[in-house]
Formats: structure tokens, C-alpha cells, sequence
């Protein structure tokens, strides 16, 4: 029956209809339409479709988690480098006071040391100046001396004859 | 080689099925070419379910499917409409592998037939129908008479929308139908006016470079075609989907 019919499909497509309107065929392709639909949508629907979601949904889980380890992490590093951040300045301020301390005390010893040098020179300076006042009324006092012999034997040789010391001391004013 | 350019779409049988009720199990050559149409789909896609956590290329062409498919159906229908998801997956991917395959020489298309593509846009329709009045009630046919209405109009606008409404299978199916046959009877002609001109002699045959060149050119936009009209099947399929959800917002 089936075949009659189709094959009086195929001579009406033969004489020139087109075979889409061959409405003899429709039963059979919607027939098997509806059978290899139906196979195609228990399949993708039951087995493959969700299994391909699942892995889509783990992965975005799995990235959602990977980026919140990571920005804990990220969280946890910028912590740590503040701390570090912190014992080191900690350290330089020590290290700055030690070297400010040393500093000091060894300005100081160093002004210790100037003005004990100092007042040995200022010593040294008031023995040589007392020294020095001394050489200069002794040479002061030769310096009469001399100026009286110097007048005297002018003197002589002048007139002949030598000034008495007192004579000289009136004229030399001594 | 059939020289009637529509002796491609011939449905010749098989072996002979029983007929039970209205269905018709005779196994014609269209019955086989939609069995390796969903053999296809399956076995690509079961390639493509390999679960691995960093996808290789065909694990990635499957999730690419599947988020395609799915960003059209949130985009379009709404969030609330994904259990449709595997249903519009399916119709897109039966279309799509049923249109591609159609490209191959001696290969029989599917969807080239008005029986098919019918049968495809009444399954969205009854899908709508059904489910609509399903979730809605007697509400869902509140989609023919828009709110916000002068009174008066109504027995204007409800025809207007009942028309518009039923005219949509007929466009789903006819759509699909005529451009898959279209471009295989364009095709077909090329072909045989190529065969034509060789046959004829040298000066011909020469000529015959322009025909098979404009072969060449329909060839990719056939492929073209044979994306693009599933991918319109498919979000149509979403567009008509909204009105299981939106009833009030028509």
C-alpha cells in the first residue's frame, strides 16, 4: 500500500512537480522526523548538555575560588611587606641614633681634647711671653749699657778723655 | 546523474514500514539522511563532553555550542525560560548539521523538504501553545488583545494578532524550506549548464569558466545560508518563546 503510493509520488515528481509537494512522502518524513528528533533531544538533554554545563559550571567555581585564594594571598603579601616596611624603618631609626650618639660622643671628646690642647698652648704661650718680657728688659738694660760705653768712647774720642758715669747718666737722662 | 534540477529532492524508499495510525515507518532516503544528521550531532558532541577542567579545541567548540545557545535563549526569552535550553539546542544543531550535510555531493537535504521544516515550526508552535497554557492559564491568551487599548480597537487588533500568530509556523517553515531548496536548485542549474557547455564543444567549454566560477561563489554562500537560517530557526524558536513568559507585556 505504502509502496503503491510512494511510487505514485516518484511519477508525479517525474512529470515535472516538485517532490516537496508530494504529499504521499509527508507520513513517512514526519514519521522519522519525529523519531530522530526525539533521539537527538533524549540525548543532548539527558546525557550530553548536562554534562557540559557541569564542567562549564565547575570551572567557573573553580576560577571564582582561584581568584579568591589569590587576592587573599595578594592581601596577605601586602601585609607582610607593610610589616617588613615597619622593622625596617625601625632598624634605621636605631641605626641612625647609634650613629648620632657615636657621633656625639666623639665631637665631644674631640672638644675635650681641642680645648685641653688649647690650654696647654695658652700655658705654653704666658711661659714664652713671661720669658720673652724678661730677655727684653735684660737686652733693654744691656742696650743702656751699650748706648753709655757707645757715648763714652765717643765722647773720648772727642775731647780725649772719658765722661764720669755720672756725667753720662745726666746726659743720657739714665 | 538526474538532469531535472528537483530530482535531488526525491524521496524514494528504502525498505517499507508498516503504517501505524497517522505515521508512516516506511524508511525512504530522507528517513537516512536525518538518522546521520543526528548521528552527527551526537557523535560531535560527544567528542566535545570530555569534562576536562582546561578545555582542548573540540571540548571548546562544545562549550562554545552550548554558551552560544544559551546566552541567545537568556538574551531573548529570558533567564526563566532555561529548560527550554535543550529544546532550542536541539532544533538549532538538528537544522544546522541537517543543512550542512545537504552540501555534500549526493548528500539528500533534510530540511530542503516543506514536510520537515512544517513539522519543525508546528513542534516550537504546540511548544508555545502548550506550555503557555500551561504556566498561564486561560490568562495566555490575554497575548492576542494588547493591554493599554481603546476598547473600539479590539475587534480589529485580535484578528490582526491571532493572524500574526498563526502566520508564524507558516513563516518558520516556509523560511527554512525555501532558501535550502532554492540554493540547491540554483546549484543544480549551474551544474548542468557547466555539463552543458563542456558537452557542446572547445569554444564552449571554455566558457563554461564563468558558470563554474558563479558555482563556486553560491557554494560558500550556500554554507552561509545553511548557518544563518538554522541560526534564524533557532532564535525565532527564543522569540516566540517569550510568550509563555511575557503574557502582559505583548
Amino acid at each position: 500500500m505504502a509502496e503503491e503510493k510512494l511510487s505514485a509520488g516518484d511519477a508525479a515528481a517525474a512529470a515535472g512537480g516538485m517532490p516537496q509537494f508530494d504529499f504521499t512522502t509527508f507520513a513517512s518524513q514526519i514519521t522519522w522526523l519525529i523519531i530522530t528528533f526525539g533521539i537527538l533531544y533524549f540525548v543532548l538533554s539527558t546525557m550530553i548538555l548536562p554534562k557540559i554545563g557541569n564542567t562549564i559550571s565547575n570551572r567557573h567555581n573553580r576560577i571564582a575560588d582561584d581568584l579568591d585564594t589569590a587576592s587573599r594571598m595578594q592581601r596577605e603579601a601586602e601585609e607582610a611587606e607593610i610589616a617588613y616596611e615597619r622593622v625596617l624603618a625601625d632598624a634605621k631609626a636605631k641605626a641612625h641614633n647609634v650613629a648620632e650618639s657615636t657621633r656625639a660622643s666623639i665631637n665631644e671628646e674631640i672638644e675635650r681634647e681641642i680645648a685641653a690642647a688649647d690650654a696647654e698652648a695658652a700655658a705654653q704661650a704666658l711661659k714664652s711671653e713671661a720669658k720673652i718680657t724678661d730677655i727684653r728688659r735684660e737686652a733693654l738694660s744691656n742696650i743702656d749699657a751699650i748706648a753709655k760705653d757707645a757715648a763714652s768712647d765717643i765722647v773720648k774720642k772727642f775731647i780725649g778723655k772719658a765722661p764720669t758715669a755720672a756725667q753720662l747718666n745726666k746726659i743720657l737722662g739714665g | 546523474m538526474a538532469s531535472n534540477p528537483m530530482d535531488q529532492f526525491k524521496v524514494e524508499p528504502i525498505f517499507q514500514g508498516p503504517k501505524i495510525g497517522p505515521f508512516d515507518l516506511t524508511f525512504t532516503n530522507a528517513s537516512l539522511w536525518m538518522v546521520i544528521t543526528v548521528a552527527a550531532v551526537i557523535l560531535f558532541m560527544a567528542m566535545t563532553m570530555r569534562g576536562k577542567l582546561i578545555p582542548g579545541r573540540l571540548q571548546s567548540m562544545g562549550e562554545l555550542s552550548y554558551e552560544f545557545i544559551a546566552d541567545m535563549l537568556k538574551e531573548t526569552t529570558g533567564p526563566e525560560a532555561v529548560k527550554w535550553f535543550p529544546y532550542v539546542f536541539t532544533i538549532f544543531f538538528f537544522i544546522l548539521f541537517a543543512n550542512l550535510i545537504g552540501m555534500n555531493p549526493y548528500a539528500f537535504t533534510t530540511t530542503s523538504h516543506i514536510a520537515v521544516t512544517a513539522a519543525l515550526a508546528v513542534f516550537t508552535i504546540l511548544a508555545v501553545v502548550i506550555a503557555g497554557i500551561w504556566k498561564n492559564g486561560l490568562k495566555w491568551f490575554k497575548i492576542f488583545a494588547p493591554a493599554g487599548l481603546p476598547l473600539i480597537m479590539y475587534p480589529v487588533i485580535i484578528p490582526i494578532e491571532i493572524i500574526s500568530f498563526v502566520s508564524r509556523p507558516v513563516t518558520l517553515a516556509v523560511r527554512l524550506f525555501a532558501n535550502m531548496t532554492a540554493g540547491h536548485v540554483m546549484l543544480k542549474l549551474f551544474a548542468i549548464f557547466i555539463a552543458y557547455l563542456v558537452g557542446k564543444g572547445a569554444a564552449t567549454g571554455v566558457a563554461a569558466i564563468v558558470p563554474i566560477l558563479g558555482t563556486i561563489g553560491i557554494v560558500a554562500l550556500e554554507f552561509l545560508v545553511a548557518a544563518l537560517q538554522a541560526f534564524v530557526f533557532a532564535i525565532l524558536t527564543c522569540v516566540y518563546l517569550n510568550d509563555v513568559y511575557h503574557v502582559d507585556h505583548h
